[in-house]
């Protein structure tokens, strides 16, 4: 169609309801995240300007920062697991084995599954009294005696992302195997032809071309796992003594446990920041991508 | 269909084989015994190994499934007891009973769930369409950046912007009721819809729409009787996406902005159940498997859609 004034209202028109909806709940409220955090806004209906007096404080109170470089870490570890799992996962799914198509199907459930209920399995799973890895590992003689893995800051800390991962797998393992099916055969057909082994194969041909889909995955998940939520929420609330805090868990406890809107808003602020460094990241790697295959 | 012809055809990455894939199924050495060819036939220590390699990835997936479903059928008495055993001894199920008094309200969660989500379902279908559509057929100023705005939403998450939303949802009146949790929960299920759809929208040709215009069609027609039935199939993915989506997701947004529990969705009913001192843990198994079960029902039978749509809605540049 021709691309007249009357097409362009047109369209805009077709536009009008997503972008009314997307600006209310979620430009505004971004929007108004910026201008609570300059402010003292609690449970009370008023409140007033304090310029950057809420940054300072969480600056200045010394955890904050220890906050956020836990956050990396934890996203870091649980990334780096999701990936590498879900692309040899992906591997295992592409391989011309009988049962491949159920296998694919087995190992969608923790993606689609409700979250929550998903995390309360895992709650029972870490239970040290009566779940399943700590009793396993005393049948097995592995442990003397009961290990609740949740009260303890360090298994606590690795129990979540353990679950995080758990929660990732299964959109990576997918992804990976929809962009290891668009190799094209030929490509192995020839290699295998001039001698070259499965392990070379997979080196020489499989790896490089995935590249743009590890790259493209992994600032997707990275994202995901940097706002992640229910996993920690529902399995420690940031507990044991802080162990499990990050940032998306700290803004909660200080915006609806203690109800510094205010306050909350300001670290909310800080976790929009690095969003959107990540956001910036990610479009500029999708159209480096995008040039390489147009060349 | 031979298992050489689904591999090649996935390899493809269509459902109808071109015909040089074809050729080269036909030409590809075959191994004597199995049938597919050469290149995909495994020594035996490989085939133990990729099986054993499944096996460990199927565990670490389906563990906390087996090991719920276990503790769904023991007794109180036996789950609460030490030495620890895995498999329940005379297991049964009557979890799955007393559960409906234990928790009176569950098929009242049960159905909120599913109300929530068939709701965001539908709004979420009524705004994509015409967006997809708009975003799929014409160039306007500023279209470009438009979409990549609708992506950058999919970037955050409701729970960074929990203290504005809580703050429009009482402006607007609607803390504690149906409303708080379909509003935002459909919110952040927009822009991959949009992007999956449009994505669909872009392989219906482009002559059809012409050919009605010429004809004298108005826009509006052309959307509504030419390119909706076509776009049909994409529509069901991004519906059946959505539905998921807003079923998973049911979390935070009903755990903050609703505090009435006959409005409780599943996750959030069962929660309640979670903090309290003494967890009847086999029946909040079974109740989760009974929450559980109908997206269990739809993996099984519309996988192939899942994985399309998945594909496609994670961004694929």
């Amino acid at each position: 169609m021709t691309g007249t004034r009357s097409a362009s209202l047109f369209a805009l028109a077709l536009l009008a309801p997503a972008l009314i909806y997307i600006l209310i709940i979620v430009a505004y409220p971004l929007f108004d995240t910026v201008v609570l955090s300059f402010t003292n806004a609690a449970l009370r209906p008023t409140y007033d300007f304090v310029g950057w007096a809420n940054y300072e404080r969480i600056f200045g109170a010394g955890n904050f920062t220890e906050i956020i470089l836990r956050t990396f870490i934890w996203t870091f570890f649980s990334v780096a697991a999701k990936m590498i799992i879900g692309t040899l996962g992906a591997s295992l799914l592409n391989a011309a084995i009988p049962g491949q198509s159920v296998f694919r199907i087995l190992t969608m459930p923790p993606w689609i599954v409700p979250m929550a209920i998903g995390i309360y399995m895992w709650a029972w799973m870490y239970n040290g009294q009566f779940g399943m890895i700590s009793g396993l590992m005393q049948n097995f003689g592995l442990l003397s005696k009961p290990w609740p893995i949740l009260a303890y800051g360090d298994s606590a800390f690795w129990a979540t992302i353990v679950t995080d991962v758990w929660i990732g797998v299964p959109m990576v393992t997918i992804y990976m195997l929809a962009a290891m099916q668009s190799v094209p055969k030929d490509l192995y057909e020839a290699a295998w032809t001039d001698g070259a082994g499965r392990f070379y194969r997979f080196r020489k041909i499989t790896l490089p071309l995935l590249v743009p889909a590890l790259l493209t995955m992994s600032l997707l998940s990275l994202i995901a796992t940097f706002n992640s939520f229910d996993i920690i929420y529902i399995l420690t609330r940031g507990g044991p003594s802080g162990s499990t805090t990050t940032m998306i868990i700290d803004t909660y406890n200080t915006a609806m446990g203690s109800r510094k809107y205010g306050e909350g808003a300001a670290r909310a602020v800080v976790i929009s920041l690095f969003v959107t460094l990540f956001c910036i990241v990610y479009f500029r790697a999708v159209r480096r991508l995008q040039q390489g295959e147009a060349k | 269909m031979s298992d050489v012809a689904r591999t090649t055809e996935a390899a493809a990455g269509t459902s109808s084989l071109s015909a040089t894939t074809q050729a080269m199924a036909r030409t590809a050495p075959r191994g004597r015994r199995s049938g597919r060819p050469m290149i995909d036939r495994y020594k035996w220590y490989e085939i133990v190994l990729l099986y054993a390699g499944m096996a460990v990835f199927l565990f670490f997936v389906l563990a906390p499934f087996i090991e719920g479903f276990l503790v769904s059928l023991k007794p109180l008495s036996q789950l609460f007891s030490t030495p620890y055993n895995f498999i329940p001894q005379n297991g049964s199920f009557d979890a799955y009973f007393t559960m409906w008094q234990s928790v009176p309200m569950l098929a009242l969660y049960i159905f909120n769930s599913f109300f929530i989500s068939t709701v965001v379902t539908l709004i979420v279908i009524a705004v994509v369409v015409p967006a997809a559509y708009a975003f799929a057929r014409f160039q306007f100023g500023g279209s470009g950046i438009l979409l990549g705005g609708f992506l950058a939403v999919n970037m955050f998450s409701g729970a960074v912007l929990l203290i504005p939303l809580f703050r429009l949802m009482r402006t607007m009146g609607l803390l504690n009721t149906y409303w708080a949790m379909i509003v935002p929960g459909a919110a952040f299920l927009i822009p991959s819809s949009i992007w999956l759809l449009r994505t669909y929208m872009m392989r219906i040709p482009r002559e059809l729409d012409e050919a009605a215009w010429v004809d004298g069609a108005s826009r509006l027609y052309t959307l509504r009787r030419v390119v909706l039935p076509l776009a049909m199939p994409g529509i069901v993915v991004v519906a059946i996406m959505t539905f998921i989506g807003a079923y998973a997701q049911q979390f935070i947004f009903a755990l903050t902005f609703n505090s009435r529990s006959e409005f409780m969705p599943l996750p959030i009913g069962l929660f309640a159940f979670f903090g309290k001192q003494e967890v009847i843990w086999n029946e909040l198994m079974a109740a989760s498997f009974i929450g559980i079960l109908p997206v269990m029902i739809v993996i099984v039978f519309l996988q192939r859609y899942l994985v399309a749509g998945l594909t496609a809605g994670a961004v694929k540049q």
